[in-house]
This record gives C-alpha cells, structure tokens and sequence, in this order.
C-alpha cells in the first residue's frame, strides 16, 4: 500500500509536527522506504497467535492509596518555559 | 591507572594507594583533553565530580566504602541526573536540568560513585551510529573515520578511548551491545525488568533496559550488582531475589552447549567478522563447551516488527514534549496548536521525527489491526523462537553486528541500510532476554569485531561467567586503540 502526501500531512497533523511543503516531498520518500521493510511482515499468516505487548506476562502491580511523593512544583517549574502564579501559561485557547 | 579495572582500582583505592580526587582527576583531565577529538561527552562538571571524589574519599577513609565508592563512571545523557543537564542527545531537552535522579544514579551515587560526565548519544536512544545526536557525531577511538555504534555510542567510545573505566548505556534495539561491538568493549542488556527504567527518558516502553559497559565481564558483574533490583517507581521493574553476579564467575564452563542459530551465520554477515566469531566459538570449544545447531526462523522479521512496535510506543513517549512543562518552545507562533507543531519541528531532530510519524501512522485510525496488532503476534512468534532454542542449549551465540564499523556519513542518508545493522540485536529485546556483547577479534581493516552471547532469561551469570572464562584465555579484551596514552 503505497503512503501519498496526503497521509504525511494528516499523520504529521496528528503527531503535531510541522512539516512544511518543501520538506513533505522527502518525509514521503523516506517514510515509503521504511513501509517497503515492513510489508514484509504481512506476508506472514499469523492467524491464532496472540498478540504479544510485552517482554514479561506482568500484571500491574497495586498499592494502597495513600499520599506517597512531595508537592516539588515549584522545583518543577523552574525549568519551564513560561509560568505566571505557580500556573504553566499557553496560548489562549478557548475566547 | 590508565589500563586499571573497577576490580583493580578498588583494591587501590580501599589500600589508599590511590584517592578518588587522584583517580577521578585523572580521568577528567582525558576527558577534557583527548576527549574532545571522539566527542564522546555532552556535558562535563569538573567541580561537581570532585566534590563527589572528596565525599567518597572521607568514606573510604572512614571504611565505609564499597566496590565502586570513589570510581568515576560516564552516564549515558538519558539519565536524570539531579543538578546535571539531561539532553537526550536532543534539542529539545538542551537545556533541561535534571530536577531529580534516576534509579540507576541514585544506585551509584548510594554507592558512593562518581559521575564524571554524561556521554554523547543519539537523539532520544534512536539510531545505530551516533550520529543523529544534537550535539554532533560521536568518533571510534580506533579510527575517527568510523561511527562508534549507537545509540549508546558516547559511552562505548569513552570506554574504550580509556575516558572512564566503565560506563553506563541503555539498549532498545541494540544500543548496547552494537556500539560495544564496534569499539571493541564489553556490554550487556540484561533481562527485561531487571533495572528500573525510573528517570531514564522513555524511547520505547516495552523494550527499553539499561546495562553496564566496561573492559572486562567481572566489571559488568560488579555494576550489574549495583544496577539491578526492585523499584516500585518503574511498574516493569521485577521483584526477585537480589542476585550476586559475581557468583559465577570461576565455574568451569565444561558441558555448557552452546546454541549456533544459522541465521546468525547466513549472507547478511561479513567475511572478517564471521571468521572473528567462529575463532571465538573454537576457543570455547577449547574450554570444553558443546556447540549445537538451533534455529530462529523467524529472527528475518525481527527488524519490520521492531520498526513498527518501537515508532508506535515513541509516538506516545514522546507526546509529552509540547513546549509547556519543560524543553523546547518555539519562539513565535499563533495559537496553541501552532505552537506545539512548531516547538516539536524544531526540537527534534529528522530521525525522531520519521519515528514519530511512522508510530503515529501505524496506530491510527483504519491501520492499527494491519500493523500494530500484527506486529505484535509476530513478536510472539520470535520470542517462541528462542524458548524452543533454549531447550537445546545454555547460551546462544553469533555475532553482534553484520559488519565493524562502518564510516560516519555512509548509512546516514538510507534509514532502511542503517536500521538493518541492528539485525542480529532486535529480536532479543522483542523477547527480552538478556543480551551481551564481548570483544573477539578484529576484522580486516583493524576495526574490533563483537561475539554476541543471548542467555535465556535471568541467566546473565551464566553469560557473565562464560565470557570471564573467555577473557582469561584470550586477550582481545585488553588491547588498547592506539594513540591514547598521554592526556
């Protein structure tokens, strides 16, 4: 299944990531390059085989719900880009 | 003290023979000097790491010391570091200062450790040369043509180049072992779990270990002791019995068999690096192992799974870098959606950003039973490969890459070439099993070649032990780039 410039702009959309136009032409190229090598696993019947989603069968593990770090934000937020009143400042997002 | 093991530098330091301030001295003045020619450090803090040297030096003089108090040792720059700038090998973090340490800091620093640098990588733990890092291209010390490997690439180079005695890394796809292979040092990615990931930047989630690079296997065994063990702060972090990797180290390796997959052994590998490989599987021989034939057929797979499996669990690590809580933002923009988009294009790097969008593309809407579901029963079948292996032998072993190094600037342009150097590595990680790579040989143009050994799980003092017995028969281990005595 061949990738368009299409699909680079709504993935990179997604991903939040700007792409530019000029750059679009050449994401696509090394992106189709990339699903080249991993079409070959679809040739693959994997039919009845469970998915694997990680490395050990863990279960999460539980604990009581109890306070257990310190309020640091004020340490957190010295490496912020832009704080006001203990608050992180964005752009205005809703008028 | 140049050529000194943690062992022997140890023993040194407990007899007061030698300081931390002497010793960490020492190596910080390489670091600054010869360093600077395989840019294998981001950051270097001479005062900080001599304030640490002098605190373990009243500990040993106090006779509180252990193995590792008042050894310097290099990080990889994807640890937290409290007070020490983290980067990640990226821009988007250049200037973000570790507000906390990670586990594996927190471990050494208890020891009474040094940090004596944080080492070059490639951006955000992705890539198989060193040379997607922000800060530049990381040099082999046994030829600066050549990439060290990656993405743990700073921290081989500084190991080998005699930076620091040992060296700490983190492996996905093999980002330990392949740069311990192409500069000719000792690593291992011990079993999935087994060190907490806690304050070491997520790549992808699933696969991420930390391990230990060093010169000799009895030096990863006294890291892996300070490295490995319970920490509720990583819910993949295993509860086990504390371990002593030193354990095994003397055992004869009599009787042990070892398994040869003969798709280890097939086109992909280079003439010179399978002739290293099979010399070290002779010398084994020698030592009394048995060697049998085992087969992975579905190891082929391993590097599409990976480049499905990997993406897919970046694309949601690496969502949490939008220019608000730390990091990166864009200087202008017009809106919040904008400014997202903007800090992100500009803080990562092409690499990052490829991932991020093929992980982005195989979890979205219409894709994700065609990719991401499908990639994960194949990761089932490749693990399955290697537990019906194990019932045939104790160890596997093969190479740790297809070729030596390859030169900076070859395979940058082509991902697929560049990512295909991982073949030998990717399937241990899809499995989790423990995975190490020890210096055999070299190949034809004087580049050190790597025999990788893959242990079932939670055997790495079996794997320890064997290449211990190894290194006390050969002497691959000790040889040393040339060059690189004076400062």
């Amino acid at each position: 299944m061949a990738l368009t410039l299409d699909d680079v702009n709504r993935i990179a959309h997604l991903a939040r990531i700007e792409v530019e136009p000029h750059e679009a032409e050449q994401v696509l190229l090394q992106l189709s390059g990339i699903f080249g090598l991993i079409e070959e696993m679809r040739a693959v019947n994997t039919d009845g085989v469970e998915p694997m989603a990680h490395a050990q069968d863990l279960t999460l593990r539980l604990r009581a719900d109890e306070v257990a770090d310190t309020d640091q934000h004020r340490l957190f937020q010295t490496i912020a880009p832009q704080v006001e009143n203990d608050l992180y400042l964005v752009p205005k997002v809703i008028e | 003290m140049l050529n000194f093991t943690i062992k022997q530098l140890a023993v040194e330091l407990a007899a007061r023979r030698l300081s931390s301030v002497e010793v960490t001295g020492f190596f910080i003045k390489r670091i600054k000097g010869l360093g600077k020619v395989f840019n294998a450090f981001i950051s270097v803090d001479e005062e900080r790491s001599l304030s640490a040297a002098r605190a373990a030096d009243v500990l040993l003089r106090q006779g509180k010391g252990c193995t590792l108090t008042g050894i310097p040792f290099a990080h990889k720059d994807i640890f937290c570091a409290q007070g020490w700038r983290t980067t990640c090998g990226s821009k988007m973090l250049s200037n973000f200062v570790a507000p906390y340490d990670a586990h594996v800091i927190e471990r050494f620093n208890t020891a009474g450790a040094v940090i004596a640098g944080k080492t070059n990588m490639d951006e955000f733990a992705m890539g198989s040369s060193n040379e997607t890092s922000y800060f530049g291209p990381v040099r082999n010390p046994w030829n600066t043509a050549a990439v060290p490997g990656g993405s743990s690439g700073g921290s081989a180079a500084a190991v080998a180049a005699r930076l620091v005695p040992a060296a700490t890394g983190t492996d996905t796809g093999g980002s330990i072992r392949q740069p311990a292979a192409l500069t000719g040092v000792c690593g291992i990615k011990p079993t999935y779990g087994v060190v907490s990931r806690y304050g070491m930047i997520a790549f992808a989630s699933s696969l991420d270990q930390a391990g230990p690079f060093a010169r000799t296997a009895e030096d990863l065994a006294l890291m892996l002791n300070t490295m490995a063990g319970f920490d509720a702060r990583d819910s993949t972090s295993l509860e086990r019995k504390t371990e002593d990797y030193t354990r095994d180290l003397s055992k004869p390796v009599r009787g042990l068999r070892i398994g040869l997959p003969s798709e280890f052994f097939a086109d992909g590998v280079a003439s010179d690096v399978a002739r290293a490989v099979d010399a070290a599987i002779t010398e084994f021989r020698k030592l009394g192992c048995e060697t049998v034939e085992v087969r992975l057929p579905n190891m082929k797979l391993s590097v599409p799974v990976y480049y499905v499996l990997a993406p897919a669990e970046a694309s949601s690590n690496l969502s949490r870098y939008d220019g608000v809580r730390y990091g990166h933002r864009a200087p202008e923009y017009v809106d919040l959606v904008d400014m997202y988009k903007k800090s992100r294009a500009q803080g990562f790097g092409a690499e990052v950003k490829r991932r991020i969008l093929i992980g982005t593309y195989v979890l979205s809407h219409g894709y994700y039973d065609a990719y991401y579901i499908k990639a994960q029963k194949l990761r089932r079948l490749i693990a399955q490969d290697f537990t019906d292996a194990f019932t045939k032998c104790d160890v596997i072993m093969g190479p740790t890459s297809p070729s030596t190094a390859f030169n900076i600037g070859e395979k940058a342009g082509d991902p697929v070439q560049m990512y295909l150097s991982d073949i030998y590595t990717i399937a241990v990680n899809l499995a989790g099993l423990p995975g190490m790579s020890i210096p055999a040989g070299f190949g034809d143009t004087n580049l050190p070649v790597g025999l990788q050994l893959i242990g079932n799980y939670f055997d790495e003092a079996r794997m320890l032990n064997l290449a211990h017995q190894y290194q006390q028969a050969t002497d691959w281990h000790v040889r040393m780039p040339e060059g690189l005595e004076e400062p």
